[in-house]
């Protein structure tokens, strides 16, 4: 596998997953996808980043431990929750900003970022028991 | 009104938690020091509990009450009546007294900030146990206090004899708690209250219950674990292994008088019946006779103390149990001047040990000269605690003879037996208030010198207490006592208190008896303490040595049980989870007689039986692969065919994580195939690929035959409904899978990210785990077992 055009062709598809990760996370509340999808699509470009260039290069690019990707993730999506208290309405309720910025319509939600927030503990989690099989006491 | 009114009893008996969080800081700064501010805080108590003894001397009652759990009518409540007040005073006076002399006793210790927090905790914890109201409140304070006695008899953690003596008590008293909550439950059933205040105002909605008996035993056995009343008495002398300081508060003037006030407080309410005045005398008596007798065998000052206290229980227990005003009154009494020459004398003994350097009475002797103050107050709580006049000790003494003389059955045997402790408790009581100070001077470790004013503020404080209390024995009585009696007894009781006895009566020759009796002992007693050893030797076993058993019995089973359950054969493990699932997925099916009836179905279209073909190579491909890694990546067709039929049915979502799903699992089973040292081909015999096929064939069998039965049940669709017609309007997406993902249902989404996280960090543990630290583990075990074993 660990060819000259695959080691070419790896940090190019890795880049490319990535966005495409984000994109379907991002339209996840109205199209196919969301954050669970999205993590695993982020996972397999990390895979795929890891057999051409080994652990050590994944970690390397990666800068944290998954694991620390993973619980803020965590966090991020318990945090999305607690907004709707301090409203005086039930845990969970969603809370929605909707605003135009340069004529484009966006809507941030206390949803988006629950579902930003899955899309982390699955790239955290799953990247880091990828990483930790894939790695050798020699590397 | 007490100061400021009842919220600020609320705030008094919260003030101990938050004295326990300034104990480090304080202590960081000021060293030992630090006692002088932290004891105002419990000083503080005494005070606010003082001003209440007027009202409740004239019986009235307070109660406040706040709201917790109001679904099951569960209040966070405190009850101010004579019981409770008498209580709160000594456990904040001498809880004042107690962080005085620990800030003399552990001058210089590392850890003392945290000794301090560990024993605030616990005033706190006894505050709320002796003014609870709500039981479940009462609970709460009750295991807190089991839980801060476990932090401070393992102080010394770095001690193994500490460590297990920590575990035991809290064995012992957490077994005990747990009966006292299944009491508790039991008393709310029978009588409909979680109140203690209400319970009292109808005393007879227990006794008259069919629940009486088991309420009777759970609560028992709350009070008998800790109180340490036979057999369940060994914890208590073992708890010395803590600092002097917690064996002075808890293990005697306080936390094991718990136990005695629970009964106390349930007297009015449950005493007066047969077996209530059989069954507690007849433990209490037990416990009287042992506990002094095992005390005799004793060298260590502190263990001489530690079982008198255990025969002190035995006795309050005795008291209680007879139900009758007046043996309540001697309880009462009793437990009042025990606190104070019993916290006494441990200090003492821990002044004594702090400066000569050794408790053993065999190389102590002739102190007199070197520690005058601590003899002096060694001497007055030693005379209260032989019970001779003019001491508080003497008034209880005298007054429980007389109850226990005039006790409604059994009178006498009760009194002699009463007499048979007392005696030795006055040998013993002898033999530390002599033995160390009097006779020829010993050489000790240390040169022995008088301790500083925190170390003898404590003792000297107690034992004038004692004396002052014997002397005003009248004002005593009505102020503190007699409130009381009045409490536990269920009615008010107004007996005068005389230092003097009026007339010549039975206690009175019973009082002389003891004192004969005990003299003898004393000049006996070092023939006696081999008496003891041989016949102790004799028995051979003991509840303490029966603790240990169960302990490594317990080990035993859980490792028998690991061995047997965990074999570390995945193939066995799998065929476990296969048979299960097959047991649930057919059982519901035979027992309701509901298979699904296959002549509704509709053939399927070219497409579909071309998809159907595709799984069907793959799974060819998997039985037949020549290794393990063509087998799994043949896995993968039959995968991505079923995701292609998602997609035909208009499931895009799940399609396509179904999709990401197949891929990954193929390169993490890869990635663990490379890591596990199997043979690459399949090496299983003829038979166990039989079963193993026939458990597959079934299990996917039986998902097929409850997917076809659920799909034939008329469906109701008011869930998709509600869905497709709010996911746009409230939750602003029009995907409707992902909105019930991150809002309708998000809080399941939290549960399963959550589990992913564990999971993640679980796959991370169990990957670092090297073969050597399995060898670690064992070694670890057994070392623990040797632990246990010695």
């Amino acid at each position: 596998m660990n060819t000259v055009i695959f080691r070419t062709v790896a940090p190019f598809l890795t880049a490319l997953m990535t966005l495409f990760s984000i994109f379907v996370l991002l339209r996840g509340h109205n199209e196919p996808g969301g954050g669970f999808i999205g993590g695993l699509i982020a996972v397999s470009a990390f895979a795929i980043y890891g057999i051409a260039y080994g652990v050590a290069g994944v970690r390397r690019a990666l800068h944290v431990h998954p694991m620390s990707i993973a619980a803020s993730g965590l966090l991020l999506a318990v945090a999305s929750v607690l907004p709707s208290l301090f409203l005086g309405q039930p845990t969970m309720t969603s809370q929605w900003l909707e605003f135009s910025l340069f004529g484009t319509h966006i809507a941030l939600s206390t949803p988006m970022f629950f579902d930003i927030g899955v899309y982390l503990v699955v790239v955290g989690a799953i990247t880091s028991i990828a990483l930790s099989l894939e790695e050798r006491e020699s590397d | 009104m007490p100061l400021s009114g009842n919220e600020a009893t609320v705030w008094a008996l919260l003030l101990p938690f938050a004295a326990a969080a300034l104990g480090p800081v304080l202590t960081h700064r000021l060293k030992h020091n630090a006692a002088w501010i932290l004891a105002v805080f419990p000083a503080f108590i005494f005070i606010h509990f003082l001003s209440y003894v007027p009202m409740v001397a004239a019986g009235q009652t307070f109660t406040v009450s706040y709201e917790w759990i109001p679904t099951f009518g569960i209040t966070f409540s405190f009850y101010i009546d004579g019981l409770s007040t008498l209580f709160a005073l000594l456990v904040s006076g001498i809880g004042t007294l107690v962080v005085l002399y620990a800030g003399g006793y552990l001058k210089g210790h590392t850890q003392q900030g945290i000794f301090f927090t560990y024993l605030l905790l616990f005033m706190g914890a006894m505050l709320g146990v002796v003014t609870a109201d709500n039981m479940i409140t009462l609970f709460v304070y009750w295991e807190l206090t089991s839980i801060t006695s476990f932090l401070l008899i393992g102080f010394d953690h770095l001690r193994t004899a500490s460590r297990r003596s920590a575990l035991q008590a809290l064995v012992v008293t957490g077994a005990g708690g747990m009966a006292l909550l299944a009491g508790f439950l039991l008393v709310y059933l029978a009588s409909g209250t979680w109140q203690m205040s209400e319970l009292l105002t109808n005393p007879d909605v227990l006794r008259s219950s069919s629940l009486y008996l088991p309420i009777f035993i759970l609560i028992c056995l709350g009070a008998f674990t800790k109180s340490a009343q036979f057999p369940f008495h060994f914890w208590l002398p073992n708890a010395m292994e803590a600092p002097t300081p917690v064996s002075a508060y808890l293990h005697s003037a306080t936390m094991v008088k718990a136990g005695v006030y629970l009964l106390m407080r349930m007297q009015p309410v449950m005493g007066g019946t047969e077996i209530w005045m059989t069954v507690l005398p007849f433990f209490g008596g037990l416990t009287l006779v042992i506990g002094t007798y095992l005390g005799l065998r004793q060298t260590d000052l502190k263990l001489i103390l530690a079982y008198t206290t255990v025969a002190s229980l035995g006795l309050l227990v005795m008291l209680t149990g007879s139900s009758s005003p007046h043996a309540i009154q001697g309880a009462v009494l009793y437990l009042f001047a025990h606190s104070l020459f019993k916290g006494g004398l441990f200090m003492a003994a821990g002044t004594v040990d702090h400066e000569a350097g050794t408790r053993d009475i065999r190389k102590l002797g002739g102190l007199r000269h070197a520690m005058p103050i601590t003899f002096s107050a060694t001497v007055l709580a030693a005379l209260s605690m032989a019970g001779l006049p003019p001491l508080f000790g003497f008034v209880a003494k005298e007054v429980l003879y007389d109850g226990l003389w005039h006790a409604h059955s059994g009178g006498i045997f009760w009194a002699f037996t009463g007499v048979v402790g007392n005696s030795m408790m006055f040998a013993l009581a002898a033999i530390v208030a002599i033995k160390p100070f009097l006779g020829p001077k010993v050489e000790t470790p240390k040169h022995a010198h008088e301790g500083p004013l925190m170390l003898y503020a404590g003792p000297v404080v107690l034992s004038v207490a004692g004396l002052i209390a014997g002397l005003f024995v009248a004002s005593t009585g009505e102020w503190l006592v007699n409130p009381m009696t009045s409490a536990i007894a269920g009615h008010s009781v107004t007996k005068e208190l005389h230092l003097i006895p009026a007339h010549i009566n039975a206690a009175l020759f019973l009082s002389l008896l003891t004192i004969a009796l005990g003299s003898t002992l004393f000049y006996f007693s070092d023939q006696l303490r081999s008496f003891v050893d041989r016949t102790l030797k004799i028995i051979g076993w003991g509840p303490d040595k029966g603790f240990d058993q169960f302990i490594n019995a317990t080990v035993r089973l859980s490792a028998f049980v690991t061995r047997t359950v965990q074999t570390g054969d995945m193939v066995m493990y799998m065929r476990a989870a296969f048979i299960a699932l097959i047991f649930t997925l057919y059982t519901p099916m035979i027992i309701t007689g509901s298979w699904p009836s296959l002549s509704q179905f509709e053939l399927v279209t070219l497409t579909e039986a071309g998809i159907i073909a595709v799984a069907l190579v793959g799974l060819y491909a998997v039985l037949t692969a020549k290794n393990r890694v063509t087998a799994m990546v043949s896995l993968g067709i039959s995968g991505f065919s079923v995701a292609v039929i998602y997609l035909l049915f208009g499931a895009p979502d799940l399609s396509f994580t179904q999709f990401m799903v197949e891929t990954l699992s193929v390169v993490i089973l890869a990635l663990v195939m490379t890591r596990l040292n199997l043979q690459p081909s399949d090496s299983r015999s003829v038979a166990s690929k039989l079963l193993d096929s026939s458990l597959a064939t079934l299990t996917g069998l039986g998902f097929a035959l409850t997917l076809m039965s659920v799909t034939q049940q008329p469906f109701d669709a008011s869930l998709s409904e509600f869905f497709t017609a709010f996911s746009r309007t409230i939750a602003h997406g029009r995907n409707i899978v992902n909105v019930i993902l991150v809002d309708f249902r998000g809080f399941d989404t939290i549960g399963e990210i959550s589990v992913v996280m564990v999971t993640g960090l679980c796959v991370l543990a169990l990957i670092r785990v090297r073969p050597v630290s399995s060898k670690n583990n064992e070694e670890t075990t057994t070392q623990i077992k040797q632990e246990a074993k010695s």
